[in-house]
């Protein structure tokens, strides 16, 4: 059981209730405009959906809209290109994003726990340090960090994209905030009275407190880290250690020399979307985005 | 009682400061690591830089201090300033839209007995999940003059094909890319703290005889102020750091150049031109800009969020 005053994981922030039932009409202008929004989102996934099914001809002749004919002999050409390079730079995509931010979120946890709980010298310097962090925009960090990894050799290897990956001053500050507000000094105090060392005090009381917080700092951390493009292209020359953004990127600037390219690029980029969107609908009841617009006023 | 001396007392105080700092030592580590080292190392290569060195035709190219001569040539370099001029434009259209539909669909979302509000917050979260390479592959094709859908009917019609990625269509055709994947985000995220405003107050209001929109103007907006600042400050610092969306572009127009945003320059400085100290002198410039801009903005919307109440 926990505490009276530990957020209830059921704060589900993208599936609330249902509105009650009301006899009163529905409103048609926010409906409408809400699903104009809709449309605008939905319409170049539903077109690389079905451009996927295109063969290439097809592809500049046919109505954009219009489904063809190829999807299985796209689909065989995407996971036979370059002897299956497709399927590498999918597995590589999955190592960096989910060790990446598995590592990154208990980190994170255990730096935001620190900083929450406990009263030691250099703490506020610590805090502002990290939001210094945040701040710093982490992309324009990419070149020094490659400049710095291949000081010490490690350019080109999974390390220089998966160690930067590891840091989020961003994620230390929502476990900050969501760990001052969801573990009670109370229970903390109960816990040391009755023995527990402060490693103990982590993993048995306070890791279990911060669940919630936790899967809302992986989720950002692997949607950030599987979508990001910068790094991985600075860092990594073989291709076959590329993930999926800069491997279809490469597939693309090949592309605009041989068209036969684009049908390939084009159901790369479905295939490659799929998982997340799949990933994201079904996670979504979990994250507490709250947390992000909550966090500022404290 | 225990005295001060007591030892137990003595240990649990150094306990105390030991776990904390233990938990904190790997991030710790990882910040050194790769923040702090990184731009440390960036500004000490800035002021450095190949030089010529002894006379004569012998002389010899050297890496020596060369003070802020690196920094010099970033500000009088008219490429790197264009680049900024040219992330002005894409700023200006990208940053409002996205806050301001966002704001829109918030609000939307958030008035009672609106139908379809649960699939059109999934729809409009959905692009969220998609990378700005692969977002920027799909607009490419739906720009792109022989796939585009809008030409396929002009053509039909008879009617010339335009091309968005050219021209005065070039600024929003790259912003929209940014709009699209933005938008969803941050709804979300003003949604969510539109939830928390505790509903009393619109009952409040309508025993006033307010209206939604006046609910909305005179309570809703103000009381997600620091929301917005947050996705604001978000929104400004993703602007700065542009960089996957126009070079995923790039092999579909002759409109975009290398050097068309400032990360692009900075990228063909170090590693198509290899003069990593004017990178760096030029990444120190992108990055103090952006950590100016970001105080600035949180300062301001202090005053005007915290300051009057």
């Amino acid at each position: 059981m926990s505490t009276a005053n530990a957020p209830r994981p059921t704060v589900i922030p993208l599936t609330g209730p249902a509105p009650a039932r009301s006899r009163r009409p529905h409103r048609v202008l926010p409906t409408l405009v809400l699903l104009l929004g809709a449309l605008y989102c939905l319409v170049p996934v539903a077109w690389v959906v079905i451009a996927s099914t295109k063969s290439n001809s097809e592809l500049f002749t046919t109505f954009t809209f219009a489904p063809g004919s190829g999807l299985l002999d796209n689909l065989r050409d995407l996971f036979s290109y370059g002897g299956g390079q497709f399927g590498q730079w999918a597995l590589n995509s999955l190592i960096f994003a989910g060790f990446g931010s598995l590592a990154c979120t208990l980190i994170s946890t255990m730096a935001g726990f620190a900083l929450a709980k406990y009263a030691f010298p250099g703490r506020q310097a610590v805090f502002y340090a990290i939001l210094g962090g945040v701040l710093l925009p982490g992309i324009t960090l990419a070149i020094p960090q490659y400049l710095l990894m291949s000081e010490i050799g490690l350019a080109g290897s999974y390390w220089s994209v998966l160690l930067p990956s590891l840091i989020s001053p961003f994620g230390i500050y929502l476990a900050r905030v969501y760990a001052a507000s969801a573990i009670p000094n109370d229970t903390m105090e109960a816990a040391r009275i009755d023995g527990a060392h402060d490693a103990r005090i982590f993993t048995a009381v306070a890791l279990p407190m911060m669940v919630p917080g936790m899967v809302t700092i992986f989720l950002l951390q692997f949607v950030g880290i599987w979508n990001n493009f910068l790094l991985p292209f600075i860092m990594l020359s073989d291709e076959r250690m590329y993930p999926l953004t800069v491997g279809l990127y490469t597939l693309l600037s090949k592309g605009s020399g041989t068209p036969s390219l684009y049908s390939l690029a084009i159901i790369g980029a479905a295939v490659a979307i799929i998982p997340l969107v799949v990933m994201m609908l079904v996670l979504q009841r979990y994250w507490r985005l709250d947390l992000i617009s909550g966090g500022i006023k404290g | 009682m225990s005295t001060v001396t007591d030892p137990r007392t003595a240990r649990r105080t150094r306990r105390r400061w030991v776990a904390p700092y233990t938990f904190l030592l790997p991030a710790g580590l990882l910040y050194l690591g790769f923040l702090a080292v990184p731009i440390g190392y960036a500004i000490f290569l800035s002021f450095r830089g190949l030089r010529v060195s002894g006379t004569g035709p012998f002389g010899v190219q050297e890496e020596t201090w060369v003070g802020l001569s690196n920094y010099a040539a970033t500000f009088a370099d008219p490429e790197f300033l264009a680049g900024f001029g040219r992330l002005a434009v894409y700023g200006f259209i990208a940053v409002p839209l996205t806050l301001g539909l966002a704001l829109t669909f918030a609000l939307l979302l958030d008035l009672p007995r609106v139908a379809g509000a649960r699939f059109a917050r999934t729809a409009i979260f959905i692009p969220y999940a998609v990378p700005g390479v692969i977002a920027s592959l799909l607009w490419g094709f739906l720009y792109l003059p022989s796939t585009s859908p809008l030409n396929f009917v002009l053509r039909r019609l008879g009617l010339d094909p335009i091309n968005v990625l050219d021209g005065s269509m070039l600024f929003p055709s790259v912003a929209n890319i940014a709009i699209w994947t933005g938008v969803g985000f941050n709804m979300i995220i003003l949604y969510t703290s539109l939830r928390g405003i505790p509903g009393e107050l619109y009952e409040a209001a309508r025993l006033d005889g307010a209206n939604e929109w006046h609910i909305a103007y005179r309570i809703k907006i103000p009381l997600v102020g620091p929301a917005l600042v947050l996705t604001g400050l978000f929104a400004l610092i993703g602007t700065l750091q542009v960089y996957g969306e126009p070079t995923t572009l790039r092999p579909m127009t002759n409109s975009i150049s290398q050097t068309w945003v400032p990360l692009m320059k900075i990228y063909r400085d170090a590693f198509v031109r290899d003069d990593l100290s004017l990178a760096a002198a030029s990444s120190v410039v992108l990055a103090l800009g952006t950590l100016i801009v970001s105080v600035l903005l949180l300062r301001l919307a202090q005053r005007r969020t915290f300051g009057e109440s």
